[in-house]
């Protein structure tokens, strides 16, 4: 397994970010982290629908993220708003999605992500999609699909894997094995030593990093998107993490795992690890810590306050968008809705 | 003008379209090299190359997926799936990712594309070649559902659903498809999707139908006319959106309403057509209703088939029934 910065701090390798980068990237992962903490709390206020929380994956999508271009196209799940953030996804329409809004899946014109896959799987061919018509249109933009370790049994990773070796599109393959797909565990997701491995039976590169490593990730990612955009094909990259929370909000682990399992991962924390390499160097304090969760604090409570003044649509909206113009059908039924006409 | 089949207009249109717009590609099984498993897309590898007409690994899901994704990013898709049999394991895309991107998105994405399905029986096709399943797709809240008869519309109403700004299911009467000629334009013409279209006019009792039933339907009109009987002949050609009121208008005129589908009865789109004209003109009625359609029974095989398919004496005995009222 791939690993650059060891839970205590230390290097394994050769740090691919400056101080200055990795702190923004520490800040970035800290602010994932208060957004998913305020995500669950809002959730259990009944402010949220079901919360689907990422905490001890922060490595694992703001390092990948990172390594993206702007418009880079991304295509991830519920599990993903850190990454999808990175990549421009405003926070208001995150929390606006998870408050039971669709207007949560219309990102501004130049934000090149799609709205969060709630079914497990199928998004990973659109990911191909978008990396083929980037090929066609010579754009030079390349495609990174985010999912977990549940998704690579289900029928679509097969195709969208093939699919994408074949015509050598330029899409990134990002797994977030976190060990569980609600309650079952890795081992029992697939007999294969590693997810990593399934990459040579499609004949693409497959590489196995610790998902906790934000160096190691950002490096592994940032190899595999160099590959796509110069024309070498896909990879996969399988990033071992840990899901340290429920599967969401309505799902108790206690039902089937060890709470000492947590406890082992936390001592693999993402966060801490950067958090002593900085200090390290002298390039960490308490009150920065305390400075950039404040503002993270400030910043998510902006958002929500955003997202929770929107008005819900109203009856006649729901028509609005089902294709271009409504068909005479829907007119009728929206007019029946009370809604009268557009 | 040219004469031409439903499967040479299909061509003609695809191959207009190729040649307009640089953003449209033809994608399925086996559409390349050998133009088709029907030649629908004969000739179009050769001349258009196989970075615009691709022949795809054999993976319906990610045929329908790729081609969405594609969509999403500016390209105008034209998908084949070989058999509405082999649709199946497209549908999760289809209803989960391709009906669904507008609204998920309030406009934001789209997938304006074309999902080329050839649908229906009597040609003796194995197991899983001879569905007519269109009500699973016209259920489907946003997607269009197209089901031409003619080369003529053929032609028109995939030159549309190419245009469409939605995603568009197109099915296409296998049996048809080099049953019937007539002159078609040469240039490009759409074919407004939503409109029926009156085949035959009379004044007795209404026929409604689309897809490969329009023959049986057109043989009845004649069987009846025989008799001092005029039917009405309606050809839906589009089932999402509907053209309702041109339904309306006719079943008014006559009184009477026989609706004629492949696909099984329960649940059948017939259902919804009955449903409608009950709603809305029940008093113009002078008889009950009639469908004439498969039955609720597995497509039978080869031998077999012909005990299901809605026959022109079932359709005369339906009209019939509706004039002894």
């Amino acid at each position: 397994m791939f690993q650059i910065l060891t839970p205590s701090g230390a290097l394994a390798g050769t740090a691919p970010l400056d101080l200055v980068m990795t702190r923004r990237l520490y800040r970035a992962m800290v602010f994932a982290r208060t957004y998913d903490r305020k995500g669950t709390s809002l959730q259990k206020q009944g402010r949220l629908a079901t919360y689907a929380p990422f905490e001890g994956q922060e490595a694992a999508q703001v390092g990948s993220a990172a390594a993206l271009h702007q418009d880079d196209w991304m295509v991830a799940t519920y599990r993903d708003a850190a990454a999808m953030w990175m990549q421009g996804y405003p926070l208001e329409l995150l929390f606006a999605g998870r408050t039971g809004d669709e207007r949560g899946g219309s990102p501004p014109d130049h934000v090149p992500v799609l709205p969060p896959s709630i079914t497990v799987g199928g998004h990973m061919v659109h990911a191909v999609g978008l990396a083929w018509a980037a090929k066609n249109f010579k754009d030079g933009r390349v495609s990174l699909t985010y999912f977990g370790d549940g998704a690579t049994s289900e029928g679509d990773f097969h195709e969208a894997m093939n699919f994408a070796a074949v015509f050598e599109a330029p899409c990134i393959f990002f797994c977030q094995n976190n060990g569980w797909a609600i309650s079952l565990p890795r081992e029992l997701q697939t007999r294969s030593e590693t997810i990593a491995q399934k990459a040579i039976a499609y004949g693409m590169p497959g590489f196995q990093v610790d998902g906790n490593d934000l160096f190691a990730v950002y490096q592994m990612t940032l190899e595999a998107v160099i590959r796509a955009r110069s024309g070498g094909g896909p990879t996969l990259i399988e990033a071992v993490t840990y899901r340290m929370g429920p599967h969401t909000t309505a799902d108790d682990p206690g039902r089937y795992r060890r709470s000492e399992e947590g406890t082992e991962w936390a001592r693999r924390d993402p966060l801490e690890r950067v958090r002593l390499y900085l200090s390290e160097r002298d390039a960490w304090s308490d009150s920065w810590q305390a400075q950039i969760e404040d503002e993270a604090s400030a910043e998510i409570d902006r958002a929500i306050g955003l997202a929770e003044q929107m008005p819900p649509l109203a009856a006649g909206e729901i028509f609005d968008a089902v294709f271009e113009e409504p068909t005479p059908n829907l007119r009728r039924q929206q007019s029946e809705a009370g809604a009268g006409l557009k | 003008m040219t004469v031409r089949t439903i499967a040479q207009a299909l061509n003609d249109a695809l191959d207009l379209a190729l040649g307009k717009d640089e953003t449209v590609v033809v994608m399925g099984e086996d559409v390349g090299r050998t133009g088709g498993v029907f030649r629908i897309t004969d000739g179009l590898y050769q001349r258009y190359g196989s970075g615009r007409v691709i022949d795809t690994p054999v993976a319906e899901s990610a045929i329908v997926g790729v081609g969405f994704g594609m969509a999403i990013a500016g390209m105008r898709p034209v998908l084949e799936l070989q058999f509405m049999g082999f649709s199946y394991p497209a549908y999760d895309q289809i209803i989960n990712h391709v009906a669904r991107i507008r609204n998920r998105s309030r406009h934001r994405f789209t997938a304006p594309m074309v999902i080329r399905i050839p649908f229906g029986g009597g040609i003796g096709a194995a197991e899983h070649h001879s569905e007519s399943m269109e009500a699973i797709y016209a259920h489907i809240p946003g997607l269009k559902v197209v089901a031409p008869s003619t080369p003529f519309d053929a032609k028109g109403l995939l030159l549309a659903a190419i245009e469409d700004p939605d995603p568009v299911i197109f099915l296409e009467p296998i049996r048809l498809y080099r049953a019937v000629k007539e002159d078609v334009p040469d240039g490009w013409y759409t074919q407004p999707l939503g409109e029926a279209r009156v085949e035959t006019e009379g004044s007795d009792v209404t026929l409604i139908t689309w897809g490969a039933m329009t023959k049986e339907a057109r043989q009845a009109v004649t069987a009846l006319a025989a008799e001092g009987i005029r039917a009405e002949l309606i050809d839906l050609r589009s089932l999402v959106p509907l053209d309702e009121e041109a339904v309306f208008a006719s079943v008014v005129k006559t009184s009477r309403a026989v609706i004629i589908h492949e696909a099984p009865r329960t649940g059948g789109f017939g259902g919804e057509i009955a449903a409608l004209i009950q709603e809305r003109c029940l008093y113009a009625l002078s008889a009950p209703i009639q469908r004439v359609t498969g039955w609720d029974t597995v497509f039978p095989l080869k031998r077999s088939e012909h005990h299901y398919l809605p026959s022109v004496e079932r359709i005369v005995a339906a009209v019939r029934r509706t004039l002894e009222g």
